[in-house]
């Protein structure tokens, strides 16, 4: 290990800064109601994927279950927003209930299958995650079952809700773009997301991230030296879980609508082992360069497979292979090639360029 | 003449160095004891041998053959047994199962079936009980066992007294000392008065070198080596 | 307490347990043929999904290699079986057992042949490379598994696909008034005939001798001069080869299937496994009745909780032996 930062790691820094910036002046950047749509995801899936990476980068244990987390703080938000009415007290109210519901089953997991055996914790998580997703869609009068819940956030974040009024009395624009409702939850929404990632950044900077890279380096070694690895396990568990619960919550009330697509799906969890897996294990950095790279692809090389597809819809078998719906299949063979030959991903690599010059 | 020759091995576990440099000489016949402290690399020799870990770099060469690189499968089939610390014993097998295991095609050559029974009556008894319900003085007789149940040229036996009773102990020193009649055995002890007891030669590891070669006659008389290099108080 | 502990070993100890929760279950139910009906059900599921999770089982506990594309190799089964059966539907359809027999083999084989080649092929390329690297393991198999639900999705469409069944296997026989499935009391057969060729296998043979002491101890099979990474490609295969056969028996029991089906039943796999044991077929097996009789005796009492049912037994399991009912000896 270096201490002094190398090329690649001010490279790696240095992109995450970049996107930050973008980011926050996404809104003026990029004037479209779908352009704030992909920046509100990515803020959200890098905190969810960055929470991630506190168990599978700085523990190295697999677990299926952050899906479960995110929608548990989705659902709260949703649930309480539906049966409260749009108020601040009902986001505090779900938020609080999705992160309380978290902790609980992290404990209970953590506590019945971290001390056994590492690979028993990767089939319980999963199928814990898995008795969630069925119990959502068959608590229908609660949950909405499988078409979700709609509701109405907060006063603040309508798009009709004028921030700012300009002379003659109408909503005040900065550099063309309106200071409603809508730009307020897209900067709650980024606001949250860097206040949460800073939290995991200090974590892993704190002597509890020394032990945790210990641990994951050899845990025999730091359980001889007298760390209770599953204590600490069982801690970032929690913890990663809490955060994935209040990242659902953001998520679930710029939605405004939550459902099992958009909290619950396994096909979230691939999403997030993916980010995780073309960013960079155990980095912070690598989940915000994995969540930007992936987000951007669904957006817009979906469509752009589509239209290719069709532009040589002519050719022998390349229309296949192009079709939008091998998305998965290719997105499948590039994830199991990254674990092949590039294990630490984007920014793990990176990072080392430098150091080999 | 020259059974086993280990030069300058190095071992890796992970990122730690165990072994530095381990350079040895085994001759053919007797035993051959190593000894050293706790850590000092001395199961890390008997695993590097038999291919469990690969010494990088450094050579193991077993009746002039370069043996480094081999499988453990195909070292184990060059007439090599391992009786190792923790016994190796299949638990939810039967004393019969485990040996049966160690034979070469599956059957048992009456001889020498009588011999390990003659050796150890208490497998005789206990013949179609589960391993895991032997004493530790009997599993590390079955242990043993399994290693002579056919013919071979070298048992590496790791601190076979570790832990059991002085009179089992004993018994022990009696089996060695047949087998080795027919058997070179290099035997990895802590407790030095077995190894005193049955060794012609010698050498003592510390903190992954080789520190001293040497008869065991030798080594006996010189209390000073033996503080030095064992912190030994006999 | 301890001469009731004594006893209740003597007569079988935790092997017991399926019978107990049968007659639990009995009480509950009330009435003895529906009773009969579900515990017929039960069992049927549980052979189903024994054949499905004795791979996992041997493998992890063989190589300590969890396979969590193991799924795969099922909707394999499953749907190459459905194709063969309805490509043979002229055979099914006819009136002669032989050919409606005949039929039902080439389906079965079809998936073992499947299941042979595609566990080879998962062992040497997708496996081998990470052995002992258990997070880059669990990560490429699920990358396998992503890849492989694609190409099922590529090849048999995104559309539910119905399977046809043997005629000889439909409809039921009825003893007094209990009506019991021929489908399932097929599927029960079916099952406890590969355990027993399983059982055998490993207690009666040479190679089964070495696959359980490798279970045990692999380096020390090692030691003793046997490659153990050869024997692992034929337990994997194997393994798989059942997964894919209780693929297409599970297509057969169903009759509708959807590319979704290995996803699904992978969680109920691994639940058997975990509530078994890891690397003892006798532990899976327990497992999976266990699973299926709970599942169909939950479903029947309380069906809100069915699907609850067996996350709630393997809490309740692990708490209790966090190792499961009957974990191989290490």
């Amino acid at each position: 290990m270096t201490t002094t930062p190398t090329l690649g790691d001010r490279a790696v820094k240095l992109t995450v800064l970049v996107i930050a910036g973008l980011l926050l002046f996404a809104p003026f950047l990029f004037q479209d109601i779908r352009s704030l749509e992909v920046a509100a995801r990515i803020c959200v899936f890098i905190v969810l994927v960055a929470s991630y990476d506190l168990l599978i980068g700085y523990t190295g244990i697999v677990s299926f279950a952050h899906t479960m987390f995110f929608g548990f703080g989705a659902y709260g938000a949703a649930i309480s927003l539906k049966q409260m009415g749009p108020g601040w007290d009902a986001v505090i109210v779900g938020a609080i209930a999705g992160a309380l519901v978290s902790l609980v089953m992290a404990i209970a997991i953590g506590l019945l299958s971290l001390r056994v055996k590492a690979i028993f914790f990767a089939m319980i998580t999963l199928a814990a995650a898995s008795v969630a997703m069925v119990l959502a869609s068959q608590l229908s009068h609660f949950t909405g079952g499988e078409d979700g819940i709609t509701y109405k956030a907060p006063q603040l974040f309508k798009t009709a809700t004028k921030l700012m009024l300009n002379d003659e009395g109408k909503v005040m624009r900065v550099f063309g773009v309106k200071l409603n409702g809508k730009l307020a939850a897209y900067y709650f929404v980024f606001a949250s997301s860097l206040v949460l990632f800073l939290v995991m950044l200090r974590l892993v900077g704190s002597p509890v991230g020394t032990v945790l890279k210990a641990i994951r380096e050899n845990e025999a070694r730091a359980e001889a030296i007298g760390y209770r690895v599953v204590a600490y396990r069982t801690f970032v568990f929690c913890i990663a879980a809490i955060i994935a619960s209040l990242a659902g919550t953001v998520y679930a009330i710029w939605l405004k609508y939550t459902g099992p697509d958009t909290a619950l799906s396994f096909s979230i969890m691939i999403d997030i082992l993916l980010m995780v897996v073309i960013g960079g294990m155990g980095t912070m950095y690598g989940a915000v360069i994995g969540a930007v790279l992936l987000v951007l692809a669904q957006y817009y090389l979906r469509d752009l497979m589509g239209t290719a597809a069709e532009a040589v819809a002519d050719m022998p078998l390349l229309p296949f292979i192009l079709d939008p719906d091998r998305w998965l299949f290719w997105l499948g063979v590039i994830f199991i090639l990254l674990v092949y030959f590039f294990p630490k991903g984007i920014a793990g690599t990176l990072a080392q360029k430098g150091a080999r010059t | 003449m020259t059974l086993l020759s280990l030069k300058s091995m190095q071992t890796n576990i992970g990122q730690y160095a165990v072994l530095h440099d381990v350079t040895l000489d085994v001759p053919e016949g007797g035993v051959f004891v190593l000894l050293g402290r706790n850590g000092a690399g001395k199961t890390t020799t008997l695993r590097s041998i038999m291919g469990l870990w690969e010494p990088s770099p450094g050579s193991v060469t077993f009746r002039g053959q370069d043996i480094t690189a081999m499988h453990t499968a195909d070292i184990a089939r060059l007439g090599i047994a391992f009786v190792p610390e923790n016994m190796g014993i299949f638990g939810g097998l039967t004393v019969e199962e485990n040996l049966i295991l160690a034979t070469k095609n599956g059957t048992f050559d009456k001889d020498r079936l009588a011999h390990i029974w003659r050796l150890f009556p208490a497998l005789e008894t206990f013949w179609t009980k589960a391993a895991w319900s032997l004493s530790g003085g009997q599993k590390q007789m079955l242990s043993v066992a399994r290693a002579i149940i056919e013919p071979r040229d070298l048992i590496l036996i790791d601190e076979p007294t570790k832990g059991l009773a002085p009179s089992i102990i004993d018994a022990m020193a009696e089996a060695f000392r047949e087998i080795s009649e027919t058997t070179t055995i290099l035997l990895v002890e802590q407790n030095f008065e077995f190894a005193r007891s049955l060794g012609r030669d010698m050498a003592v590891i510390d903190d992954g070198r080789i520190v001293h070669a040497g008869t065991m006659a030798e080594f006996a008389e010189n209390k000073e080596l033996q503080e030095n290099l064992l912190s030994l108080s006999a | 307490m301890d001469q009731l502990r004594m006893t209740i070993e003597r007569f079988g100890g935790v092997n017991l347990l399926p019978v107990a929760v049968a007659l639990v279950a009995l009480v509950l139910i009330g009435a003895p043929s529906s009773w009969v009906t579900l515990t017929v059900a039960g069992l049927a599921m549980g052979m189903m999904i024994f054949l499905m999770a004795s791979g996992l089982s041997l493998v992890f506990g063989l190589m300590d290699v969890l396979n969590f594309g193991h799924s795969a190799f099922v909707s394999f089964g499953a749907f190459v079986a459905a194709s063969v059966l309805a490509w043979l539907g002229g055979w099914l359809g006819a009136d002669s057992i032989l050919l409606n027999v005949a039929a039902l083999f080439a389906a079965f084989v079809a998936a073992i042949l499947f299941g042979l080649a595609a566990g080879w092929f998962f062992e040497t390329i997708i496996i081998k490379p990470v052995y002992h690297d258990h997070l880059r393991q669990i990560l490429i198999t699920m990358g396998a598994l992503i890849v492989a639900e694609q190409i099922i999705l590529a090849v048999w469409g995104g559309t539910p696909m119905t399977v046809p069944r043997p005629n000889f296997l439909e409809g039921s026989i009825l003893i007094g008034d209990v009506a019991i499935e021929i489908y399932r009391a097929f599927a029960f057969i079916l099952g406890l005939i590969v355990y027993i060729a399983l059982y055998l296998t490993l207690n009666r043979t040479r190679i089964g001798l070495l696959i359980r002491a490798g279970v045990e101890n692999r380096e020390m099979v090692e030691a003793l001069g046997f490659r153990i990474d050869r024997l692992f490609v034929a337990v994997f295969m194997v393994g798989s080869a059942l997964a894919a056969l209780g693929g297409a028996m599970w297509a057969g029991y169903e009759t509708l299937i959807t590319p979704a089906l290995g996803g699904e039943l992978m969680i109920v796999v691994f639940i058997v496994v975990i509530i078994g044991g890891l690397g003892s077929i006798e532990g899976t097996l327990l497992g999976a009745i266990m699973v299926g009789l709970v599942a169909n005796y939950v479903g029947f009492l309380a069906p809100k909780l069915a699907l609850a049912s067996n996350m709630l037994l393997m809490m309740a399991i692990l708490l209790w032996r966090p190792n499961g009912l009957r974990p191989a000896v290490k």
